[in-house]
């Protein structure tokens, strides 16, 4: 051992490392385990190209792939009470907090921002599932009552996109609190004669679906989402049986009645714009009426 | 033979030894009254001890003690003619769920509450107190109901939470629990809420979103089990009293946090030692409740009840 294995070696090999391939180039599909050009997935909008999995999408991204040119105004939230409870479990919630901030550069689970879709004005509250697995605490139900009211102070229409477990048990009650809260953000909006449209992505579960999310005038799933009240696994520990294929998926929550429609990603913002225009705009605008009808293609899925 | 919880051991060896000394002097023969007085007020400070001080785990226990009273003794304590409505008019009569008109010392009122049930055949026909959707409609149903012929809303909660089933999710449980808060939030008519034992989540909030919402002394109201908590923060389901604890479920915290609007005391030893009393006192704080909304005006109720949820959480404990 001597001074140049142990210190110049590692320096060396630091420096080599740097130019190797990053392991981050290629992702691998969680749903055909086929290798996807990390450019390409993006381009895709985390569809597998393979299979058409729908992979979470980042809350930054959904706000980019919703509005026009990717164009939009974030506003700040509104400062809350951190830690209300001073709650600690096998960490104190503070320090989770901070460490969720470090690493999303947000300051809780939700993104609020406006812009056009379509040329219509819009506001947008796309849940964060980095922060804390996108769950609702107190912040989260401030950013929606603000979400809500910027919407009306605009006369936009609102689109939630939830991605969340539930509620941000380190709230405790307070968090529960956030259902009524959330509600009354929506029916601020509906009141206002505004269009409230809710895009349920994966997951939305627990007391984010027992809430605004469920309430959507227009809801609109995307494909492969797990959509619920209960966790699969309390549900099986309950009635002690193993849950059907496709429990609690979009496609089951389409079957079942509970959402208007289950829309391919790439087909999300046409889709806005049509249901918005129809709407809001019950006479169209000229130019709208001199367009053909845009033809709806969805990917093939299977391709 | 009464129920003893855990902690409760010492007031059960008290009053097992008073239940002794009655039995053998069963003939008269000895004068035991003395003694019985002095072991007696033994068993009061003992309570008052135990009592005074109970831990948030312990609220959880006494909150779930088999033999509190339910739901439908403080419908048949409080209400007068109680005329029970069945049905979400879509799938089916959910017994988890009751409701119905009454008078509530003389005023028509519209009651809405979860049922547990007292032994094993009743708890299984309300499904131990787990509504589904069916059961949340039903409540819906009752609100509009009251809504249209401006009758005061009295929700009794007592509940582990929403079912959890295929079934419930087939029918769109979180649909109904959302729908069901949007109508309590909606309707222009005084709406009260008492937790009466375990105020569970989702389940809870459903018929919750009251202009005063109340709670029995030793209920607990949280938004998920101290149980629950425990297994998914701490991986351990053992760690469920420290889980307890964090969440701040008691009513004593939940004043102080806002969250509730008043306390109702129970008798000493809790509400399954005084049944009577605790119904009473319920009665009493309930129509203090609706006193104070009389005469307000529907849409300022609803205005009101708006904002109080709007504000909360907006400072900490």
């Amino acid at each position: 051992m001597s001074w140049l294995t142990n210190f110049v070696r590692p320096k060396i090999r630091a420096l080599v490392r740097k130019t190797e391939v990053p392991d981050n180039l290629w992702d691998t599909c969680p749903a055909c385990s086929k290798m996807i050009f990390h450019r390409d997935l993006e381009a895709a909008q985390r569809v597998c190209p393979h299979c058409g999995h729908h992979m979470r999408l980042p809350a930054k991204r959904r706000l980019e792939t919703l509005f026009d040119e990717g164009v939009y105004a974030r506003i700040e939230l509104p400062k809350v009470v951190a830690d209300p409870l001073k709650f600690r479990d096998q960490k104190k919630y503070v320090d989770r907090l901070k460490a969720a901030r470090d690493k999303t550069g947000e300051q809780d689970a939700i993104l609020v921002a406006h812009g056009r879709i379509g040329g219509m004005s819009a506001v947008v509250a796309a849940f964060d599932f980095e922060f804390q697995g996108g769950s609702m605490g107190i912040a989260v139900g401030e950013g929606l009552v603000a979400a809500a009211k910027l919407a009306v102070l605009q006369q936009a229409t609102l689109i939630v996109v939830p991605a969340s477990g539930g509620a941000r048990m380190q709230e405790g009650i307070l968090s529960l609190m956030q259902m009524p809260r959330s509600v009354i953000a929506a029916e601020e909006v509906k009141e206002a004669g505004l269009p409230y449209i809710v895009l349920l992505t994966d997951p939305t579960t627990g007391g984010v679906s027992a809430s605004f999310a469920m309430l959507g005038d227009i809801a609109i799933a995307e494909p492969g989402a797990t959509i619920g009240f209960a966790g699969a696994r309390v549900i099986e520990e309950t009635i002690r049986e193993k849950l059907p294929a496709g429990f609690q998926k979009a496609e089951y929550l389409l079957e079942h009645g509970m959402v208007d429609m289950v829309v391919h990603r790439h087909e999300l913002r046409a889709t806005l714009i049509r249901l918005i225009g129809l709407l809001t705009e019950p006479k169209p605008r000229a130019e709208i009426v001199a367009m053909p009808m845009p033809q709806l293609e969805i990917p093939d899925a299977k391709a | 033979m009464a129920h003893y919880l855990e902690f409760e051991k010492p007031i059960a060896e008290l009053e097992g030894k008073i239940e002794e000394l009655k039995r053998l002097t069963g003939d008269g023969t000895l004068n035991i009254a003395d003694e019985v007085a002095k072991l007696q007020a033994k068993v009061d400070r003992q309570i008052r001890t135990v009592y005074g001080k109970l831990s948030a785990w312990q609220k959880v226990q006494v909150a779930r003690h088999p033999e509190r009273p339910h739901c439908k003794e403080f419908v048949a304590g409080l209400i007068d003619g109680f005329t029970p409505l069945a049905g979400d008019r879509l799938f089916a009569d959910d017994a988890a769920i009751i409701g119905g008109i009454g008078r509530f010392r003389g005023q028509s009122v519209v009651v809405i509450g979860q049922e547990k049930g007292s032994d094993t055949e009743s708890r299984i026909k309300h499904n131990f107190g787990m509504a589904k959707p069916e059961g949340y409609r039903k409540a819906q149903r009752l609100m509009a109901l009251a809504d249209r012929f401006s009758l005061p809303v009295i929700s009794l909660i007592d509940t582990a939470g929403a079912y959890p089933g295929i079934d419930a999710e087939a029918r769109g449980q979180a649909e109904a629990i959302a729908k069901t808060i949007e109508a309590g939030l909606r309707i222009k008519v005084p709406f009260v809420a008492a937790v009466l034992g375990e105020g569970g989540s989702g389940g809870a909030i459903a018929i919750a979103s009251a202009n005063k919402v109340l709670m029995l002394e030793h209920a607990v109201y949280s938004v998920i089990s101290p149980e629950g908590c425990a297994s998914i923060l701490w991986r351990a389901a053992d760690q469920a009293q420290v889980a307890a604890e964090a969440l701040k479920l008691t009513a004593q915290d939940l004043l102080k946090l806002g969250v509730i609007d008043g306390i109702v005391a129970e008798p000493l030893g809790g509400a399954h030692r005084g049944k009577e009393e605790t119904i009473a006192a319920l009665g009493d704080a309930i129509a203090a409740s609706l006193a104070e909304m009389k005469g307000i005006d529907g849409g300022v109720l609803r205005a009101r009840r708006r904002e109080k949820f709007l504000d909360m959480g907006r400072r900490g404990l």
